[in-house]
């Protein structure tokens, strides 16, 4: 496909006693946050080391651009691994010069890019000392920085959020979200899928070495629907029970607040307007919404139906 | 190929900064200097003659006893339990007491003094006495003296090799010995002292976590040849600064103390003249050197082709340490912290440990055949070979040691390559050596 920066196909790897992967296929789209999803040991960071060209695959494809991925493109790609960490007895500056000229930057242009950098976070009074003297937060600053100071194209997070305080998750959300609108593809691999759930407009689900869902976030939410509404109101004391047709489902009814809540599913063939009409003469709605699965009900209803599928 | 550049870079600067390489690049240079120069300065010393009180009652030995530049002699008369009773208020270091016999001749003396006596008092006194009642006992059966001072001969044996063309080489077996055993040895602590600096440094780069992040930018085996390199120049680096301040620390010495025996010559004559030297110079006066003597040894020294030794020399040096230290490289990627290094690094520790127990018996008998495939096989060629060259070893036998040494360290380069590229993305796993076998084979 024109549209998408990363196409793998039929990747496969092998280990001596297990497969890492068995013949995933799948397309990046170009500056898209792309969740790379699934449990620990699914295969996530197999397929991102090789991606980063440090493991080879044993079957597949991997394509940059629709050019055979090679050498080079790891100029293009930053890195920041699920084990992330510096030389402690080294000095800051001197290691962010050394990790950036390894990404194929001169001396002179990765010093000017990361004094910008370092002006920027605060940090220019640290070039000199060494990392073992940081705190935990500026450290993961630090690592930040270089692994974006290459400027690349494609960014690969594994696990972004473990390990980083509350107020560094926020900063770098807001950096990786500044970065996208400058053109760079997001590639987030996490098994805790609450947290990037949010930025995500692309993901894929991988389950036991085999991707098993994959696309638009919006999409993958309107296919997995099930009718169930959200409605907060006042104006009756006991259940809404006796005021729904029987084929309506009440999951769950809050009466204590003053302001009420209560999830019904709806029926299929009926839609949102009938339940209102039908509420309207006897309550007023304060609020109503449409229930949508978060992507862990979604992972889980796959991976039963996979299971089931399979067996 | 830029970026190993940049990679033996950071190994290089960030030893060579440290601290700890500038205290020990000046100190290593003191302490050699010191073994060679406190054994000299403490038989030149002055403060420290020692006076020796002479009870003779044969009169034997009466202006016998000549003075050296530590021991005093000085005849004393009285009663030997008085003397004994003041001897330790008396300001004398000893007393010699030699009690009248029977015997024409006496054989035995009693020394008295209120420490254990010193090697050099005793020696001088032995000796003394045994020169004297030598000429006593020659002259009783009729020898003229002037007869024995001129049978009196000091041999000089001069050693030539002979090649197949016939061409004569002269040959001086001790200064092969010296060198064949500093060479040898320090071969030994290079391999060791850098080699587990690899294993370290591998060691804190997974440690740290930053191998993966490194890792993204380069091949492992470029990161594990970076490091082997980079320190390979760390060492060589301080080798050279320990030789150069060595020989500048010896060379001011013997120019302030007037001590020297040679003005000139390399950092490698001035060791090796002073640990050969050494050693007759705890008991002065003994057996001083000649003016001949010393031509011999400077000859000695000139014969040895230094050229030739020190071009194996290096190669021995760097060939071993590359040999041991990519396998350094793989033990630090098969670990997790240092702790766990302990079950591989046996099979690493055994034949280091057994070339330098076979330096001695090599340089007793450079051509026998267990010295033969030691010299060959590479994992001990290193050392035992560099103990071998100063004797002169056959073309043949340095071009199969040579190709080994090449072959090997290719060989473990290979080997450790294929374990470091998986244990170094390896956290938190108990590593058998099953594992690494199983890393070893591989494919890709």
């Amino acid at each position: 496909m024109q549209n998408e920066i990363l196409t793998a196909t039929g990747i496969t790897k092998r280990y001596a006693n297990h497969t890492a992967l068995k013949s995933v296929s799948l397309g990046v789209p170009r500056q898209s946050i792309y969740g790379l999803l699934g449990p620990n040991g699914a295969g996530k960071t197999t397929f991102i080391r090789i991606v980063n060209q440090i493991l080879a695959m044993d079957e597949g494809t991997l394509t940059w651009n629709n050019e055979n991925l090679s050498l080079g493109h790891i100029y293009r790609i930053g890195y920041l691994p699920e084990e992330r960490g510096l030389y402690k007895k080294m000095k800051v500056g001197e290691q962010a010069l050394y990790l950036a000229q390894l990404k194929g930057l001169s001396r002179m242009e990765a010093t000017r890019r990361l004094k910008w950098w370092f002006e920027r976070f605060d940090i220019m009074s640290w070039w000199n000392r060494k990392v073992e003297e940081l705190s935990k937060g500026m450290q993961q600053k630090v690592q930040f920085v270089v692994t974006v100071i290459h400027e690349p194209e494609l960014l690969i997070f594994d696990e972004p959020f473990s390990g980083f305080d509350p107020i560094n998750v926020n900063i770098l959300k807001e950096e990786i979200l500044k970065l996208r609108e400058k053109g760079a593809t997001i590639i987030f691999s996490t098994h805790n899928m609450a947290s990037v759930e949010e930025l995500c407009d692309h993901i894929a689900l991988l389950n036991r070495s085999e991707k098993i869902l994959e696309g638009r976030v919006t999409d993958i939410k309107s296919t997995y629907r099930n009718n169930a509404y959200i409605i907060h109101y006042d104006g009756m004391e006991s259940s809404l029970r006796p005021l729904l047709h029987p084929s309506y489902q009440i999951l769950e009814e809050n009466l204590e607040e003053k302001l009420k809540t209560v999830h019904i599913r709806i029926p299929k063939g009926t839609g949102p307007n009938d339940l209102i009409n039908d509420l309207l003469p006897h309550i007023t709605i304060h609020g109503f919404s449409e229930m949508l699965p978060t992507m862990n009900e979604i992972f889980i209803s796959k991976v039963n139906e996979f299971s089931t599928m399979s067996r | 190929m830029n970026k190993i550049k940049l990679i033996i870079q950071r190994e290089y600067l960030s030893r060579v900064k440290k601290r700890s390489f500038v205290v020990m690049t000046f100190l290593g240079p003191i302490l050699m200097a010191a073994m060679f120069i406190i054994p000299v300065y403490i038989s030149t010393r002055e403060g420290d003659i020692k006076k020796i009180a002479i009870l003779d009652e044969t009169g034997i030995f009466r202006d016998k006893f000549t003075d050296t530049r530590t021991v005093i002699f000085s005849e004393v008369s009285g009663d030997i339990a008085t003397l004994k009773g003041h001897l330790a208020d008396s300001g004398y270091y000893a007393l010699l007491h030699i009690p009248k016999t029977e015997a024409i001749i006496p054989t035995s003396a009693i020394v008295y003094s209120s420490k254990q006596a010193s090697v050099t008092v005793t020696g001088t006194i032995r000796n003394t006495m045994q020169k004297e009642v030598e000429r006593l006992k020659l002259e009783a059966s009729g020898v003229d003296p002037a007869v024995i001072d001129s049978a009196k001969t000091k041999i000089q044996l001069a050693t030539f090799k002979i090649d197949k063309e016939g061409n004569e080489e002269k040959s001086f077996t001790e200064v092969s010995m010296v060198i064949g055993y500093v060479g040898g040895f320090l071969i030994y602590i290079f391999i060791f002292m850098y080699g587990s600096q690899v294993m370290r440094g591998v060691i804190e780069e997974k440690s740290s976590r930053i191998v993966e992040v490194i890792l993204s930018s380069i091949k492992p085996f470029q990161l594990m040849m970076g490091k082997i390199v980079g320190i390979a120049m760390v060492g060589l680096t301080q080798f050279v600064l320990w030789i150069l301040l060595t020989a500048a620390l010896v060379t001011t010495f013997t120019a302030m103390t007037g001590a020297s025996l040679s003005e000139a010559g390399s950092a490698q004559m001035l060791m090796t003249e002073n640990s050969r030297l050494a050693p007759s110079n705890v008991i002065p006066d003994e057996d001083e050197l000649s003016g001949d003597e010393l031509q011999l040894v400077l000859e000695a020294v000139n014969t040895i082709n230094y050229g030739t030794i020190l071009v194996f020399f290096l190669f021995f040096f760097i060939g071993g340490y590359l040999l041991y230290g990519a396998l350094f490289a793989a033990i630090g990627a098969a670990v997790d912290n240092e702790a766990d290094t302990q079950q591989f690094m046996l099979p690493i520790t055994i034949p280091l440990i057994l070339s330098i127990v076979l330096i001695p018996y090599i340089i007793n008998n450079p051509e026998g055949p267990l010295v033969f495939w030691a010299s060959i096989i590479p994992f001990t060629s290193p050392i035992a070979m560099m103990a071998r060259i100063p004797f002169g070893v056959p073309y043949l036998d340095l071009v199969l040691s040579v190709t080994l040494l090449t072959l090997g360290f290719l060989g473990t380069t290979w080997l450790a390559g294929r374990i470091y590229r998986t244990g170094i993305l390896l956290f938190g796993k108990k590593v058998t050596y099953h594992d690494l076998w199983k890393w070893v084979s591989y494919r890709g």
